[in-house]
């Protein structure tokens, strides 16, 4: 697989909103090469037939009645928020 | 260092029905030893009130004749675990000061057994590393130190904490959580036995999430028996996690010390890896002689894809922790940092919130499930991950439990292997496979190398079968006798 340039680090931080300045992305387009390419040690493996697992719990998902169970308290849903406001999150301006 | 703080689980227990010391009296000599270790930097938070009020509590309870599986042991929680009594960090500076309004239900169902609550042990940031150096608040120091040099070792991690307390006697137990080795890797740094019981066996609810589908809870301590005493009072169906198991929890406490006659135990051949000390190679060798001395058929097995458990375990991690870190945003909790609008703000607060090793995750788990390279990377890795686990499926049919080295080395010097994220991931090389497959694995300390320093054997057994884990690794403990003292502890005796 094709090497990382700077500029698709930065599409990566852009997506992963995660601000990063120029020198930075430099330093982890190496970083990340290295990683990536230590992954492809996986291609040794013929893996045409195999299902991939996503999940290894044997279990089977259980179902409940679709009722409210739980809720009802505000204050305690807002008791980390970095700004808050009348029971409500407060974000910086998104619609002019 | 008082008395108290030396006893097991099982025999505090025993003093405490025979009223040879109150709860309150074995607390306040754990919070001395807490604090007389502080320079370890095992903890993140300190709760040495809450601990005396729990303690005075447990002993009301003990007089009433209702004493709990763990009435009045002290214990330490990883601070990967929601605590209503005292703030829940995952050592990251985003969650620096998040007051969880919730208990996670593992430390409910300790609480509720009558454990009681020292403090909140560090980790590495949101326990990705293998060393404890990549926590914001400082990493830890191993209690344990090589004669060979005078360096300040790693105790480990991510669970380093955890590992660095129950080492240093300053708690009876610790709860980790094991993601990929993070309580197994730092059991074997610092003499202490760690397991991680079956994936679905501890609910997760209220863990902070690394990557769902291989984060498990699991316990320290310094016997195999105190280690089941903890696993059987913290373990259990709950139905606020769907991957939780709606299967009953057996009495591990009585069963522990069945013994291994007749256990076929297998010795995996690919663990045997290039550049492994012959210390490692021998104690591994002594293991199985030890086994086979108490009964046991050894067999060799071989599990052909064990050595991709890493390379695929660094696609799906990151991915998984790429989605569930999203949460941090800076709107409903933990740091924000302002910015010139919504977006800009999302972006300065993780840029200032995250760490080097978790920012690098977070990016590499961004890259794989990426438009065109989801398939070549995820899913492959996930492909690769039913390999192993099928791989383990065939080696279960020919023996009961595995026997293998936890680690390929011992606790290293600080600072060391910072520059090379590959070399740090390989510490975890052994311990993988089990956190891939789900399996329950052990680590129990079988000796000392040439430097005085802890080694450990991981026993790894079938999904839902901790007891034959914990049989092998009683069996181990019983032979290795390790009765060695960390040289913080002798240097304060001396």
């Amino acid at each position: 697989m094709s090497e990382l340039s700077k500029d698709d680090v930065k599409k990566i931080a852009r997506l992963a909103r995660l601000k990063m300045e120029d020198d930075e992305l430099e330093r982890r387009a190496e970083s990340i090469n290295g990683i990536l390419q230590w992954m492809e040690q996986l291609n040794e493996v013929d893996t045409d037939n195999v299902e991939p697992l996503r999940n290894v719990a044997d279990i089977e998902l259980a179902l409940r009645e679709d009722v409210m169970n739980d809720g009802g308290y505000p204050d305690k849903v807002l008791s980390n928020a970095p700004e808050e406001t009348q029971g409500f999150y407060v974000v910086p301006k998104v619609v002019e | 260092m008082s008395d108290l703080t030396h006893l097991t689980i099982k025999n505090a227990l025993e003093g405490l029905d025979k009223k040879e010391f109150s709860a309150v009296e074995l607390t306040q000599a754990h919070i001395n030893a807490m604090e007389s270790t502080r320079e370890l930097n095992a903890y993140i938070t300190e709760t040495p009130e809450l601990a005396l009020k729990q303690a005075a509590e447990s002993d009301k309870r003990r007089a009433g004749g209702e004493a709990g599986l763990l009435e009045g042991i002290p214990l330490a929680v990883k601070d990967m675990f929601c605590t209503k009594d005292a703030r829940t960090t995952a050592a990251s500076h985003i969650l620096e000061n998040y007051q969880s309004p919730y208990e996670s239900t593992v430390t409910e169902k300790l609480w509720q057994d009558g454990a009681v609550m020292i403090g909140k042990t560090n980790l590495d940031e949101f326990a990705m590393g293998a060393s404890n150096m990549t926590s914001y608040f400082g990493n830890v120091i191993n209690p344990w130190r090589s004669n060979a040099h005078d360096k300040d070792l790693v105790p480990g991690g991510s669970s380093g904490g955890s590992a660095a307390c129950v080492s240093a006697r300053s708690a009876m137990g610790a709860l980790g959580t094991d993601t990929n080795g993070s309580i197994r890797q730092p059991a074997s740094y610092t003499g202490t036995v760690g397991i991680k019981p079956t994936y679905g066996r501890c609910s997760r609810w209220g863990i902070v999430a690394f990557a769902s589908s291989l984060d498990q809870a699991g316990v320290f301590a310094r016997t195999v028996e105190d280690c089941a005493l903890m696993l059987q009072s913290c373990s259990g169906h709950d139905p606020k996690d769907s991957t939780s198991a709606n299967i009953e929890v057996p009495d591990w406490s009585n069963s522990f010390n069945n013994g291994v006659k007749g256990m076929k135990i297998g010795i995996p051949k690919e663990f045997r890896v290039d550049g492994m000390p012959d210390e490692i190679e021998k104690l591994w060798q002594q293991g199985a002689d030890w086994l086979k001395d108490a009964g046991a058929e050894i067999v060799d097995v071989s599990m052909p894809h064990a050595k991709y458990a890493i390379p695929a375990y660094y696609i799906v991690a990151p991915a998984e922790a790429s989605s569930n870190l999203a949460r941090y945003d800076g709107v409903r909790y933990g740091l924000r940092v302002e910015g010139e609008n919504l977006i800009d703000m999302y972006e300065k607060t993780r840029a200032e919130g995250f760490g080097d090793e978790v920012k690098r995750r977070i990016m590499i788990g961004t890259y794989v499930l990426s438009a065109g390279y989801y398939d070549a990377y995820y899913i492959k890795a996930q492909k690769i991950r039913r390999l192993i686990v099928e791989d383990f499926k065939k080696v279960f049919e020919e023996c009961d439990a595995l026997l293998t080295p936890t680690s390929p080395g011992v606790a290293f010097p600080i600072g060391e292997r910072m520059d090379d994220p590959i070399k740090m991931y390989l510490e975890d090389i052994f311990t993988s496979p089990a956190s891939l497959a789900g399996m329950p694995a052990m680590s129990v300390p079988g000796g000392l190398n040439g430097e005085g320093l802890p080694l450990g054997l991981q026993i790894m057994a079938k999904p839902w079968d901790e007891e034959s884990v914990f049989r092998v690794g009683q069996e181990i403990e019983k032979a290795a006798n390790f009765t060695a003292l960390p040289n913080l502890l002798t240097k304060a005796a001396a």
